[in-house]
């Protein structure tokens, strides 16, 4: 009876976590063909694009696109590895550690540049900065800050002005957040106190890029720092009230990678599928693609088993206290 | 005449073999010796690399307020980076405790004092290399031991050992060839100076016996003089012989001159046919017994002069009226004719002696063996060699035999009842032989015997 109720209480726990999903969208449905389960923490609107390219090509598959954010994603990808076929995420760190940790199929013979693979089992097919977003509004008659020093300047010479009106990533949820943040310490201290400024003005700390950008369009936050520039262009297109900076002290580039899960059914479709994201042309997405002979550029984040060094327990667990006494500040 | 000796084995094989044998041993000896030399370094590089991350880390271990802090440095684990991305495992233990990192790796609890502990295992399927260092910590009233293990797979180090190997196998397979080339060629260099010395030994005239004078190696000098001396103690007992029978038949030539005067003048005064006929038969045998000494002597005079033949110029046609001048008489008892035809002037460098010697005899066979009023031709021409033909209008050679005549004392069948030794034709054969022509035994198609003397 007690393995009943437990049986029937995972179920339910796991019923309720599959209907947990940011988005979930099944492309080509009526293919009776292979259903390739896509794992992926980027928004669909920018990643269907892909999708359906690859479907063209592909008529007789189908494509189960589920999103979520990066940390969850993870988890997810760690606890049941056997329910996705590909994983697609913007956290490099993690992903990186799911392919060292054995959690990736190796793929032979893939395109594109060496340093844009990891042990040929995680590819990375975009490139796409960490940016300071402002509200316009917000800086009429002031100066528009370029660096991270001119933001604290900024943000210290009107502080009524921006209490409760500057956010972040909430770094302790979110992948990327906590990605971005310990590649901008490793880079400048300037991080740091730009962190104590932020956290005096009553930061608000988002899960994810998109929220982020609809507060800032709406007007309720005036500045959003290490937002995704591409998540940013890409709603900025006809929306003259925000402003993107790629901050020129130093640039923080994240690369999405996508990796093939290893015990997955249908490893010749991932292959394909992972492959179409290497050497999909920039028309197929509003995502900043990489292109194959493209040279590295110094800000991209290297895929290398130093991301592994972030993601230790100790150390994380010392940057997060690090984090949370420069910004939340009660 | 020459007997196949008895083979076992070749030197040429022998040598080619050992040498190209040695030098494979020593290509293999060569191979692995870089391969395993090099693995050893490749390998030295990763531990070392592993080595100094993990005390990169430990020296990031630090105690905070009784706690136990780690702050892992970036560069730990960027210096880990290989060309083939490896994969990186590591474990943090405090006393033994896995701290954090993967408990796939396990504590050693092996020496303290950040000393390096290298070992190789299998981590979720890759074999890897793993290095342990620990460090003991000493606070307030505390005591404790931090150990960081290690592990990376070794997909670079294989990559890297896989181009040493074939590197290293080029250079085996270079030197098997370089070392295989230079065995062909010294051994053939080496053969070489025994054929040199076997085409000399061979392009030697039959009889000459003098010493071989060449220089060779050293190391063929000893075959070389017993060589010599083998043909100096033949020359010898050879020259020995020859003087021998010359002396043997010069002495027995002049007593039978003597026994065949008496035994005619015998003839002459005994009536009795029975008697008579005894002693015709006894003349007989005399004459055969002085012919085979007179050309036994004549023999041994030929073979001394052809082994040091001195040659000088001489006018053929000359030589040969001299000679026909000379036999007319005889040639007139028996009622022959001899005529001389051909061109007036025949130069030719030889020896005279020979050469009058060996005209001799074939004129000699051409009375012999030719009927009675019958005219002998003997022509002398220079056509691309000097010839001299002496044509009878006789019987010719008995076909069957033609190819055997000029061995020694070999006669034919129609010389039964003519006196002769058999040796007329060796004389003809050894002067043309010492002069590097040759003697041509011919039935012409009329009628007769044409013996010629090329030179
Ligand atoms: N002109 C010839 N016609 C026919 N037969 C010949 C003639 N010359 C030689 N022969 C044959 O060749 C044989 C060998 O000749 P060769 O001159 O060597 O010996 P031979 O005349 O018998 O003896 P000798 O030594 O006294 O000359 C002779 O026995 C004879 O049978
Ligand atoms: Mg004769």
């Amino acid at each position: 009876m007690r393995y009943l109720v437990a049986l029937i209480v995972t179920l339910l726990a796991s019923a309720c976590m599959a209907e947990e999903w940011e988005d979930q969208r099944v492309f080509n449905a009526a293919a009776d063909g292979p259903r390739l389960r896509i794992i992926s923490s980027t928004d669909t609107a920018l990643f269907a694009p892909l999708i359906e390219g690859f479907l063209t090509q592909n008529p007789d598959v189908s494509v189960e696109y589920l999103v979520t954010g990066t940390a969850d994603l993870n988890a997810r990808v760690r606890s049941a590895p056997e329910a996705f076929d590909v994983v697609i995420s913007s956290a490099m760190d993690l992903q990186l550690k799911l392919a060292n940790d054995g959690f990736a199929m190796p793929l032979e013979n893939m395109p594109g540049s060496d340093w844009a693979q990891w042990h040929d089992s995680l590819f990375a097919f975009t490139q796409e900065p960490a940016a300071i977003v402002i509200n316009r509004a917000a800086f009429a008659g002031y100066p528009v800050p370029q660096t991270r020093q001119e933001l604290i300047e900024a943000l210290r010479a009107r502080p009524e002005a921006f209490r409760g009106k500057v956010g972040t990533y909430d770094i302790r949820q979110s992948g990327l957040g906590y990605l971005f943040a310990t590649q901008d310490a490793r880079a400048s201290e300037t991080f740091w106190r730009l962190m104590e400024v932020m956290g005096g003005l009553d930061l608000r700390l988002y899960c994810c890029s998109g929220d982020m950008i609809d507060d800032l369009t709406s007007g309720s936050i005036a500045v959003a720092y290490n937002v995704l520039g591409s998540y940013a262009t890409a709603r900025v297109e006809g929306k003259e009230a925000l402003e993107v900076i790629l901050p020129s002290d130093f640039q923080t580039t994240m690369m999405r990678t996508a990796m093939v899960v290893k015990n997955t059914q249908y490893p010749a479709v991932a292959e394909a599928f992972v492959r179409h994201l290497i050497v999909a042309g920039p028309e197929l997405a509003p995502l900043p693609l990489l292109t194959s002979q493209q040279e590295q550029e110094t800000a991209v984040i290297t895929l290398e088993p130093a991301l592994l060094t972030y993601l230790d327990t100790l150390k994380r667990r010392k940057f997060l206290t690090a984090w949370e006494d420069a910004v939340i500040q009660k | 005449m020459s007997a196949s000796p008895a083979v076992s084995g070749s030197l040429r094989n022998r040598l080619v073999l050992t040498l190209i044998g040695g030098a494979a041993i020593l290509a293999l000896l060569l191979f692995f010796t870089v391969r395993s030399y090099a693995a050893r370094v490749a390998q030295q590089g990763q531990d070392n690399i592993l080595g100094a991350s993990v005390t990169s880390i430990l020296d990031a271990v630090a105690l905070r307020d009784g706690e136990l802090e780690v702050d892992i440095p970036y560069a730990a684990f960027s210096m880990l980076s290989t060309p083939s991305d490896d994969r990186v495992f590591y474990a943090i233990f405090q006393d033994g405790e896995l701290l954090s990192g993967y408990d796939d790796l396990s504590a050693t609890n092996g020496r303290p004092n950040g000393e390096w502990v290298f070992q190789s295992g299998e981590v979720r399927g890759e074999t890897i290399r793993q290095v342990s260092a620990s460090r003991t910590l000493v606070g307030l009233g505390t005591r404790t031991e931090v150990e960081v293990a290690l592990g990376q797979t070794q997909d670079a180090l294989a990559e890297t050992l896989r181009q040493i190997s074939r590197n290293a196998a080029y250079l085996g397979i270079g030197f098997f060839t370089l070392v295989a080339g230079l065995s062909f060629w010294a051994t053939s260099a080496t053969i070489g100076q025994l054929n040199k010395l076997t085409t000399s030994v061979t392009r030697r005239g039959p009889q000459d016996l003098s010493p071989f004078r060449k220089p060779v190696p050293r190391e063929m000098a000893p075959l070389v003089s017993s060589l010599n001396s083998l043909m100096g103690r033949l020359d010898q007992s050879l020259s020995q012989s020859e003087d021998f029978i010359a002396e043997a038949a010069h002495r027995v030539r002049t007593p039978l001159a003597t026994v065949r005067s008496y035994a005619d003048a015998t003839l002459q005064r005994v009536e009795k046919e029975e008697n008579r006929e005894a002693l015709r038969s006894m003349v007989r045998a005399i004459d055969e017994s002085s012919r085979a000494a007179g050309q036994l002597l004549d023999h041994a005079m030929i073979t001394f002069r052809a082994d040091h033949l001195e040659r000088e110029e001489i006018d053929l046609v000359a030589l040969v009226r001299d000679l026909v001048q000379r036999l007319t008489p005889i040639a007139e008892m028996k009622d022959l004719s001899l005529t001389l035809v051909g061109d007036p002037v025949v130069i030719y460098s030889g020896d005279p002696i020979l050469i009058q010697n060996a005209v001799r005899n074939m004129v000699d066979n051409a009375l012999k063996y030719a009927p009675a009023e019958s005219v002998v031709e003997i022509e002398v021409s220079q056509g691309t060699q000097a010839q001299i033909s002496v044509r009878d209008q006789g019987p010719g050679f008995p076909p069957s035999e033609i190819d055997t005549l000029t061995r020694r004392f070999e006669r034919g069948k129609n010389a039964a009842g003519t006196i002769g030794s058999g040796l007329g034709l060796t004389i003809v054969q050894d002067v043309a032989k010492a002069h590097g022509g040759d003697l041509i035994l011919t039935n012409r198609k009329g009628k007769g015997a044409c013996v010629t003397l090329s030179l």
